[in-house]
């Protein structure tokens, strides 16, 4: 292991170039580790965004060696094979500055999905019973762990060339509510991932699956609403309520 | 409810025309081994062809299903990685279908046709 | 500023697969209907083009063509089999089988071609 490893970091916004940094090695030193030493060490006007350290909040997440990451979870070993880093803000989101991206359309997109709960009863109602190995609780776990992070949203070639696409982190939260039983959202959550940015616009790419720190597939979440959308578009062709 | 979006429509159609393509492009790739082993010909295709209401029935649905699915794809390729209007990729999409539905029709019913029956 | 990366994954180039055998099979319709429409006008004409396709390079261009259709027919089942059954297991291995079995049937062809 060498004492110091070159860093390249992205300065400025949507233009801008990349600034080279030494940094010391350290054991078990992560992307976000080097990152924070730049800042208190080298230049404070570096700006990222970080807050648990840990892997939970989802903030860190950067353009690694051209892949998007977690810093905080990326230890430079993994990653610097030649010795060399390269860190740029996440892709297809407008970059405040440095490594700070601007996630607002990213969480737009959740709300536009009809990705929030839509409740239906009140306190005086009873519980709903949900058993751990009902088939639409098993198909909502397995998207249930996004911490939203954004890493891919960063991923995924359509958002890039669709500016219209929902996204699979948005389409991923849909398809997790539309198997809870206690929401009651699901005509106006078909209708919303259903447009033509909406879930159709996926071609399986799975840079998403490919990247999730959380290992979830968003492909096949979104796979999931392809079913639902055309099941209930059939039905409006062939009559039947819902 | 709202209806669903034209996307959501064309990837209807375009699952539902690659499903029948599925079965078809099978049939398609075992027929081109066999027939050309020992050299292909105008007589051989004729032969095989003309007349047969099966081979008629067959190559018809083949067409058309080729008229839906190949449209909407292309039309999908120039929406994501060209400068076109939505409405010009419509507009290539709609000739597209148009050229193999006359293409296809005129080869399929030629060669049924064909060898004077 | 815009690095490439995260592309560089099976799903990833069986997707560039299916888009350009997509393509390409859709450029060659046309052309193969005209070709076989040759026929009908005239069975010498036919016969005529394809005395030309005996060459080498032309039995290449159609063994190639036979691997693109044969790979956005195997593409096109895997994808299928993901958005219609939702399969998670051994979904790289699909990408790889689907693959092999286009070429194996490219080979058949090379090898039936005369």
């Amino acid at each position: 292991m060498s004492n110091t490893i070159k860093v390249s970091v992205w300065r400025g916004q949507t233009e801008g170039a990349f600034e080279d940094f030494e940094v010391p090695r350290q054991p078990s030193q992560t992307v976000l580790d080097v990152i924070t030493y730049i800042q208190r060490n080298i230049d404070p006007t570096l700006s990222y965004r970080f807050a648990c350290r840990v892997g939970v909040c989802g903030s860190c997440a950067m353009t690694v060696n051209g892949r998007p990451r977690w810093t905080c979870r990326t230890h430079v070993d993994k990653v610097a094979t030649d010795g060399t880093l390269q860190v740029s803000p996440l892709r297809n989101l407008e970059v405040v500055k440095d490594l700070a991206c601007d996630m607002t359309e990213f969480f737009n997109k959740m709300n536009r999905a009809e990705g929030k709960f839509h409740p239906t009863k009140s306190r005086d109602d009873d519980f709903d019973m949900v058993l751990p190995d009902d088939p639409k609780r098993k198909q909502a776990s397995q998207g249930i762990e996004c911490i939203g992070c954004g890493v891919c949203y960063a991923a995924c070639d359509v958002v890039e060339w669709n500016k219209d696409y929902l996204g699979p982190a948005a389409l991923n939260r849909a398809w997790t509510l539309v198997n809870d039983v206690r929401d009651g959202g699901n005509a106006e959550r078909i209708a919303a991932v259903s447009g033509d940015g909406g879930c159709h616009a996926c071609h399986s790419q799975q840079g998403c699956v490919e990247h999730c720190p959380k290992h979830i597939s968003p492909t096949h979440s979104i796979a999931g609403l392809k079913r639902a959308v055309a099941k209930s578009a059939l039905k409006g062709i062939f009559g039947g309520d819902d | 409810m709202p209806s669903a979006g034209i996307e959501t429509k064309l990837w209807v159609w375009q699952r539902a025309s690659a499903a029948v393509l599925g079965l078809c492009v099978i049939v398609h790739l075992i027929l081109i081994i066999i027939a050309v082993q020992g050299g292909l010909s105008a007589g051989e295709i004729i032969s095989r062809v003309s007349g047969n209401v099966a081979w008629l029935m067959f190559y018809s649905v083949f067409v058309i299903a080729v008229a839906v699915h190949a449209p909407i794809g292309v039309r999908t390729i120039l929406n994501e990685m060209t400068g076109l209007k939505t409405s010009q990729t419509y507009f290539v999409m709609a000739v597209l279908c148009l050229v193999i539905l006359s293409m296809g029709f005129r080869t399929v019913v030629g060669l049924y046709n064909a060898g004077g029956v | 500023m815009k690095p490439r990366g995260h592309r560089n994954h099976a799903h990833y180039w069986a997707f560039v697969l299916h888009r350009v055998s997509g393509l390409l099979l859709a450029l060659f319709i046309p052309v193969h209907f005209y070709v076989l429409g040759m026929a009908i006008e005239s069975a010498t004409r036919l016969d005529g083009f394809l005395s030309w396709t005996n060459t080498p390079l032309v039995k290449l261009a159609e063994t190639m063509l036979v691997v693109l259709l044969a790979a956005h027919l195997t593409g096109g089942l895997r994808l299928m089999a993901l958005e219609f059954f939702g399969t998670r297991e051994s979904s790289k291995t699909a990408v790889a089988i689907g693959t092999g079995i286009a070429l194996v049937v490219g080979l058949t062809f090379l090898l039936n071609v005369r």
